[in-house]
């Protein structure tokens, strides 16, 4: 069969030098091109991050079940009961979510800022709650292979 | 030109190997739990190899056969689109790119490996018929560049130190 010409082969010393001036230039292009492409990835991420449209609705779950969902555009209050007189007070106000008073001990939920766009979500570890802004409608990737 | 029996048992051994490295693949926990379709490419060594060592149509006649019997044997056949979606692209991609000569095994197949990712997105907007998937994209890209990376390095030492006599 035709053996490429590219490939290196320890069999014949005299082609070596050659090979290796060429082998260098590649790993260095390798790395202006991986580099490069990460960048490039890096910004249309950042990109997507910041210009992410506004959800419809903030989906609410206790312990990995799903406990509602309300829409963001309809100002409400759901307290949120978790057993125990655990409560989270949600409140949804002018298109944003957050989390007015909470009975967990750390407060990180009642900290966080008010969440609209979509994936943001805020969590309460203690609690085992999860606010998710989504757009009303679940559309869950599955790619296997 | 009429292929020798030998060429021709040799890509079969590599579409066997390619198999095997996929089957082993299968075998492994998913490397991020959260989000499906993460993997580490081990098929794609042998494919990179057979770029290098034959040519691209070797290539895909070992992507091709490998892809559908895996799907058939131990998987969804529903996902053989995905598959041969990325397996076209990202082949595509490193057909070319060899050919520039201005990159590596490693550069190649970093190319592969996002590409390979890419046509799965796009086959998968194209079945679900949905474009809310960019953000699963530039997750896929970056772990296809850093799998490509290691499936680069695996294929270059092999096109380097397996002897064919
Ligand atoms: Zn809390």
């Amino acid at each position: 069969m035709d053996q490429n010409q590219n490939i290196p082969t320890p069999a014949s010393p005299d082609g070596r030098g050659d090979h290796q001036g060429k082998d260098v230039r590649r790993g260095r292009n390798d790395i202006i091109f991986i580099s490069a492409l990460l960048l490039i990835l890096a910004i249309i991420g950042l990109g997507f991050f910041l210009f992410r449209k506004e959800g419809s609705s903030v989906t609410v779950e206790v312990g990995g079940q799903v406990y509602g969902e309300y829409s963001l555009s309809r100002d409400t209050v759901v307290d949120i009961a978790t057993g125990d007189g655990e409560l989270n007070r949600l409140v949804i106000r002018d298109g944003k979510a957050f989390v007015e008073t909470a009975t967990c001990p750390d407060g990180i939920c009642v900290g966080h800022r008010p969440i609209s766009r979509m994936g943001e979500s805020i969590v309460c570890l203690p609690h085992q709650i999860v606010i998710t802004v989504t757009d009303g409608v679940d559309e869950g990737p599955d790619i296997v292979v | 030109m009429k292929p020798s029996a030998k060429k021709i048992a040799l890509l079969g051994l590599c579409t066997a190997i390619a198999m095997v490295f996929a089957w082993i693949e299968s075998l492994l926990p998913p490397l991020v739990a959260a989000v499906p379709g993460i993997k580490l490419g081990l098929p794609n060594i042998v494919i990179v190899f057979v770029l290098y060592r034959f040519g691209w149509r070797e290539a895909a006649s070992v992507s091709f056969v490998r892809i559908v019997a895996v799907s058939l044997l131990f998987g969804n056949p529903v996902t053989i689109a995905y598959s041969l979606a990325g397996g076209f692209l990202s082949l595509l991609g490193m057909t070319l790119l060899k050919k520039t000569d201005l990159l590596s095994t490693t550069g190649v197949s970093v190319a592969g490996g996002v590409l390979h990712n890419a046509g799965q997105i796009l086959m998968a907007m194209l079945i679900m018929s949905t474009a809310g998937l960019g953000y699963y994209f530039i997750i896929l890209a970056v772990t296809g560049t850093v799998s490509g990376i290691f499936v680069g390095l695996c294929g270059g030492f092999a096109v380097r130190r397996v002897r064919i006599r």
